[in-house]
């Protein structure tokens, strides 16, 4: 039983694809808030929890955003949606925030809204709720995007018949450094719907292509 | 008392990443939870936080939140009632 | 599809750097929550369950030496101590080759080494020793493990998510064996927090319990190897044969108000396994203490038709320990599987949860099959795994 990307959507300064066609382009030598804000208002999505979020799940729900614009996942049971999610830095971004507000005894403010993105599964949860997914998640950590440690692990949640179809990648973000890039598997048995670029085998090989070129 | 309800209200859009909102938006007597705002209970935490890093004031009991927090005024009146000069 | 066996394990907390220490303590309704009064981690005194300090650096100091590593010839965090002791004590004197390729290596953690974070800090670590993936190279460098590791962040349920993906690749013929190992140490960082949540209780935690009113933290680490060698002297007593991930995708920091998506990972499990509620000997539960967590349990497990199964909480000795619970936990199953014995819920003295759920409130004798182990956590995940005796 094989799979297939039907979408890819990467999201890096300053510009925006899907499927390897550039959707949203900033001007350089702004900030992430200054690039993704704009961004996600241009979507005119009515969902003011967006701006509760930290950096991080900020960037994991807008490529989310665009993804489920291009995969119709109605088709599915949504227990049987998997999200499975990498990074590097893990939460890093924010921990820096939170770390930042309890350092100075005599400015002890710490803030459970910081606190609660302390965790880089946060933004799976951010995904999950906008989209009610509530199947099979699990946040990985590696030093770079790991084309094969993905691979491996989505590759079993279908072997294994626990997802039907699942999103994946890589969603990094540290300062003013981001870089997201997501993956719509399905079976290849599976119809599809939306613009895609036309389905490509999900394996390690196709994945590090699109990694490089989109 | 009318100042510091305009003061709080933009406080408590800071605090609470409310962006889309403005101070004329926020009823002074309307409740802050429930409809409204869509506070959930991680706002209702930050709460607890505005009012000690910015008015130095530390609630005891959590449960005393519902009374202080259930609309500006009526936090702008605690306020009022417990900082000491 | 290979069978997944548990081959050995270890666990490291305030009750002992050993199973069989930990086990000990428990049989004897041991609790390792105590108040602590340490100005670095929080100003005021409050309920911890924290290692020996001087038992941990004596312990180390013994490792290195059996290595035959110079004391002084690198340096490891407190929490990458932890790793490696755990993790020797649960591969040594196996007869495994766990520093071949065959060999798949987990690490499960939700905060890392977050204290070097901290600014006062001896800077006697670079800064990339934050990212986790170093940390897991770390540990897998001083014992000479041939694959990357494999390093799971995911909030509460890490451990049981390490076991699970351990369990899957090994089933698929993947690897042979698998040292699955989890650790979190307390820090300033954590507890300042679950403060600012206003969760953790003034008293050492009360899972399920009416008066419950928030959870206690602890430190600590666990391993477990597993394999699916047959009939090879690594005692295979006891295996898993299911488990599964669900997200409540409800809120990223309160559980699901119907416990119904943790529920569907309990049947997941049960339906992998091919088992009925009947079969279960007791279910493991997160059982944080907090108001909310505690309640969501008991619904889920009511969701799942398991309200006559007898269920606990070892939360109450260990506190919780993060991404060090769902191994640690798991570890205390097996071995309660093996020995035949329910531990009570410490902690427990009155029902205070929706439904009406069997706790646990004696330590006794009991006929085991199986169990489950569950977890829940930020981010609104789940996840649960089943350990059965062969």
């Amino acid at each position: 039983m094989e799979q297939l990307i039907n979408a890819n959507i990467r999201i890096t300064p300053f510009q925006v694809s899907v499927n390897g066609r550039t959707e949203y382009q900033a001007e350089n030598f702004i900030t992430f808030a200054e690039f993704i804000k704009p961004f996600f208002k241009s979507l005119n999505l009515g969902y003011p929890k967006f701006y509760k979020m930290d950096s991080l799940s900020k960037l994991g729900f807008m490529a989310a955003e665009l993804m489920l614009r291009q995969i119709d996942l109605t088709r599915y049971d949504n227990n049987r949606v998997g999200v499975v999610l990498s990074n590097s830095s893990s939460s890093l971004d924010t921990d820096l925030a939170h770390q930042q507000s309890i350092q100075d005894r005599s400015q002890y403010f710490p803030s459970p809204s910081v606190f609660v993105y302390t965790l880089p599964n946060i933004m799976i949860g951010e995904i999950s709720i906008r989209h009610r997914l509530k199947g099979e998640n699990a946040m990985l950590i590696s030093e770079r995007f790991d084309s094969r440690l993905l691979f491996t692990y989505v590759n079993n949640l279908f072997r294994e018949k626990k997802v039907d179809v699942c999103l994946t990648g890589w969603v990094e973000l540290l300062n003013e450094q981001f870089d997201a890039f997501l993956m719509a598997v399905e079976p290849s048995t599976a119809t599809f719907s939306g613009e895609t670029s036309g389905a490509l085998p999900f394996s390690p090989e196709t994945m590090d292509e699109l990694y490089k070129t989109t | 008392m009318e100042e510091l309800i305009e003061k709080l209200k933009k406080e408590v859009i800071e605090q609470l990443n409310l962006e889309d909102i403005s101070p004329e938006d926020i009823d002074t007597d309307s409740p802050l939870f429930g409809e409204g705002l869509g506070l959930d209970s991680i706002d209702a935490l930050e709460l607890i936080v505005l009012l000690e890093k910015n008015y130095g004031l530390k609630i005891e009991d959590p449960k005393d939140g519902k009374k202080i927090f259930h609309s500006i005024r009526t936090m702008a009146e605690y306020i009022t009632e417990h900082q000491k000069a | 599809m290979k069978s997944v066996y548990i081959a050995s394990d270890n666990i490291i907390t305030s009750l002992g750097t050993t199973t069989s220490a930990n086990w000990e303590a428990l049989r004897n309704g041991q609790v390792g929550i105590r108040n602590i009064s340490d100005p670095l981690l929080y100003p005021s005194p409050m309920p911890l369950s924290r290692v020996d300090n001087d038992l941990l650096e004596e312990s180390f100091q013994l490792l290195l030496k059996e290595y035959r590593q110079e004391p002084g010839a690198s340096s490891f965090t407190r929490l990458e101590k932890l790793f490696i002791l755990s993790v020797h004590d649960a591969v040594s004197g196996l007869p495994i080759d766990y520093r071949n390729k065959r060999t798949l290596f987990i690490l499960s953690t939700t905060k890392g080494n977050i204290n070097l974070l901290e600014t006062n800090t001896d800077p006697l670590f670079p800064p990339q020793r934050a990212y986790l993936w170093e940390l897991a190279r770390v540990v897998t460098g001083f014992f000479g493990f041939s694959n990357t590791p494999l390093v799971i962040s995911n909030a509460c349920i890490s451990g049981v998510i390490a076991l699970m993906t351990a369990y899957r690749y090994l089933k698929q013929g993947l690897y042979d064996q698998a040292v699955v190992t989890g650790g979190d140490i307390l820090s300033e960082f954590v507890i300042a927090g679950f403060q600012s949540f206003q969760s953790l209780s003034p008293l050492p935690c009360r899972p399920f319990d009416e008066h419950r009113d928030g959870l206690s933290l602890g430190e600590g680490a666990g391993t477990m190897v597993l394999t699916t060698a047959e009939g090879k002297g690594v005692g295979q007593q006891v295996k898993i044969t299911g488990a599964s991930a669900t997200n409540d995708a409800n809120h990223i920091s309160g559980p699901s108000r119907t416990g119904e998506e943790l529920g569907l990972s309990l049947l997941n499990s049960l339906q992998e396994a091919g088992h009925q509620a009947e079969e279960i000997s007791f279910i493991n539960a997160h059982g944080t203490a907090t108001r909310f967590n505690d309640e969501m349990e008991s619904k889920a497990i009511a969701y799942a038709g398991m309200i006559q199964v007898p269920v606990n909480s070892f939360k109450g000795y260990w506190g919780h320990t993060m991404g060090a619970a769902g191994v640690i936990e798991s570890v205390a199953c097996v071995l309660a599987l093996k020995e035949n014995v329910l531990i009570r819920t410490a902690g427990f003295e009155e029902p205070g949860v929706p439904e009406p759920i069997r706790v646990i409130t004696g330590t006794e004798k009991s006929e085991m099959k199986s169990c489950l182990k569950s977890a829940s956590g930020f981010g609104g995940c789940n996840a649960s795994i089943l350990f059965e005796k062969v």
